[in-house]
């Protein structure tokens, strides 16, 4: 669909590459910070990157739900999935790299797990087999947690618990600015996440950070509008909340999702891999809903998690600090077959989107 | 992909239900719970469930705004030199 539109015109890329090149300062180096891990694919998989000057740099930041999502929480889906609890997940969760075992560990010592495309083909296979116990890993941004929420809201079947590992972006964004020499100069915003919380959510950005902020959409002429458009405020000196993405994005986002979410969850603070705990970060289900929280119901509880293998560069990859090729396991010890990273292992970690872009 | 959302036509309507259009011949069923919509709109569909819908209209005026600002940027160039 509107691919009539011209999304991806030779002539118009062209132009706006012209017009990044007059926008970007002639010496300094600008660093722009994208967080979404298919705002990386699109940047990845069109060499975006080649077509910008030198001193322009994009990295990528915590935009993997899968690669943020801690060792302990998949732990906690490890020990509910060994104790006879049917898990469903998403199918890039599958081999994420717990503590000491995966979910597909699990599933080879016989454990039930199952891949599910949506928060309803859970609800539909507890629905089918009312004997067993089944369980929702919930993991994602507020892309995925509406859904989560909805499907709690409506009096899921009793057979069927969640365990809720939803993550919030505002907050990673916020921590990026907190790391002293990461010296990030604008801010692309995930066009998903957006058509949720809307523009309104990253008002804090040019207001008590002075960061230019542009949220943006997936296609390629989309992320190289958006570079334009940080550039553009840097050159003027300006901190300003824009958005590329008019098509799918409001001020206010899709307010009703925002309610489903606000009545399941609430806010707390969260593990993420490698990067420690962040505040009001993460959604919790609410006391109201607790019977249906698979923690509390199957008493699982992990506090500690060992996130990274010796060697893997994860936490740093995932803040934009070091490119994948920096890190000594990328393309040795840690390939998309054989994955030691959680970056690696999912289709929207940077490590494994750099891996196929070199192999292809 | 979690953060993949896939832009979609809504084809018919039946409660929280939508079949939905991604081109290609490709026709699934949805959930509308999160928006609203009627046959023939856009929707942007992520993991079963559609999340926006997404205007033409503003798609159409952004690849407008795009060109027009190229456009103006180019000429006030022009005239500079």
């Amino acid at each position: 669909m509107f691919k009539h539109l011209k999304f991806r015109d030779p002539n118009l890329t062209k132009r706006v590459i012209g017009k990044i090149r007059e926008a970007a300062p002639k010496r300094d180096t600008v660093k722009i910070c994208h967080v979404c891990g298919t705002h990386e694919w699109t940047i990845t998989h069109f060499g975006l990157r080649s077509l910008l000057p030198q001193n322009v740099e994009v990295i990528a930041g915590p935009g993997c739900p899968v690669c943020v999502t801690p060792a302990s929480e998949i732990d906690e889906a490890v020990q509910l999935a060994l104790k006879g609890v049917v898990v469903t997940c998403f199918g890039d969760v599958l081999r994420v790299p717990g503590s000491e075992k995966s979910l597909l560990d699990a599933k080879a010592e016989g454990a039930d797990v199952r891949v599910v495309y949506s928060a309803l083909d859970a609800v539909k296979m507890a629905k089918k087999e009312p004997d067993k116990e089944f369980a929702f890993f919930a993991i994602g941004f507020e892309t995925t947690a509406p859904s989560t929420a909805l499907e709690v809201l409506k009096k899921p079947p009793k057979n069927l618990s969640f365990l809720v590992s939803h993550r919030l972006i505002p907050p990673a964004m916020e921590l990026l600015l907190g790391i002293g020499d990461l010296h990030i100069d604008g801010f692309i915003a995930p066009g998903h996440v957006s058509t949720i919380i809307g523009l309104k959510a990253y008002e804090i950005f040019p207001k008590a950070y002075r960061m230019p902020t542009v949220v943006a959409g997936f296609e390629p002429l989309d992320v190289l509008f958006a570079i334009y458009m940080v550039l553009k405020q840097v050159k003027d000196n300006a901190a300003r909340l824009e958005n590329e993405y008019v098509r799918a994005v409001s001020w206010e986002g899709n307010v009703k999702a925002q309610e489903l979410m606000h009545k399941a969850f609430k806010i707390v603070d969260g593990e993420w891999r490698g990067l420690g705990k962040l505040p009001s970060s993460a959604f919790k289900l609410r006391e109201e809903y607790s019977e249906y929280d698979a923690r509390e119901r199957f008493g699982v509880k992990i506090s500690h998690g060992r996130d990274l293998l010796p060697g893997c560069q994860c936490h740093l990859v995932m803040i934009g600090k070091i490119k994948p090729t920096e890190c000594p396991l990328f393309m040795k010890a840690c390939t998309p077959q054989k994955p030691m990273g959680a970056c690696m292992v999912s289709m929207e970690g940077t490590c494994s989107i750099w891996a196929k872009a070199i192999n292809t | 992909m979690m953060c993949l959302a896939i832009p979609a036509k809504v084809v018919s309507v039946q409660g929280n239900v939508a079949r939905v259009d991604f081109g290609g011949g490709i026709i699934r069923e949805v959930d509308i719970s999160l928006v609203e919509v009627k046959p023939d709109d856009y929707v942007l569909v992520h993991a079963g469930y559609a999340i926006q819908v997404l205007s033409r209209e503003e798609a159409e005026e952004t690849l407008r705004l795009w060109s027009e600002l190229l456009e103006t940027e180019e000429k006030l160039e022009r005239n500079n030199i």
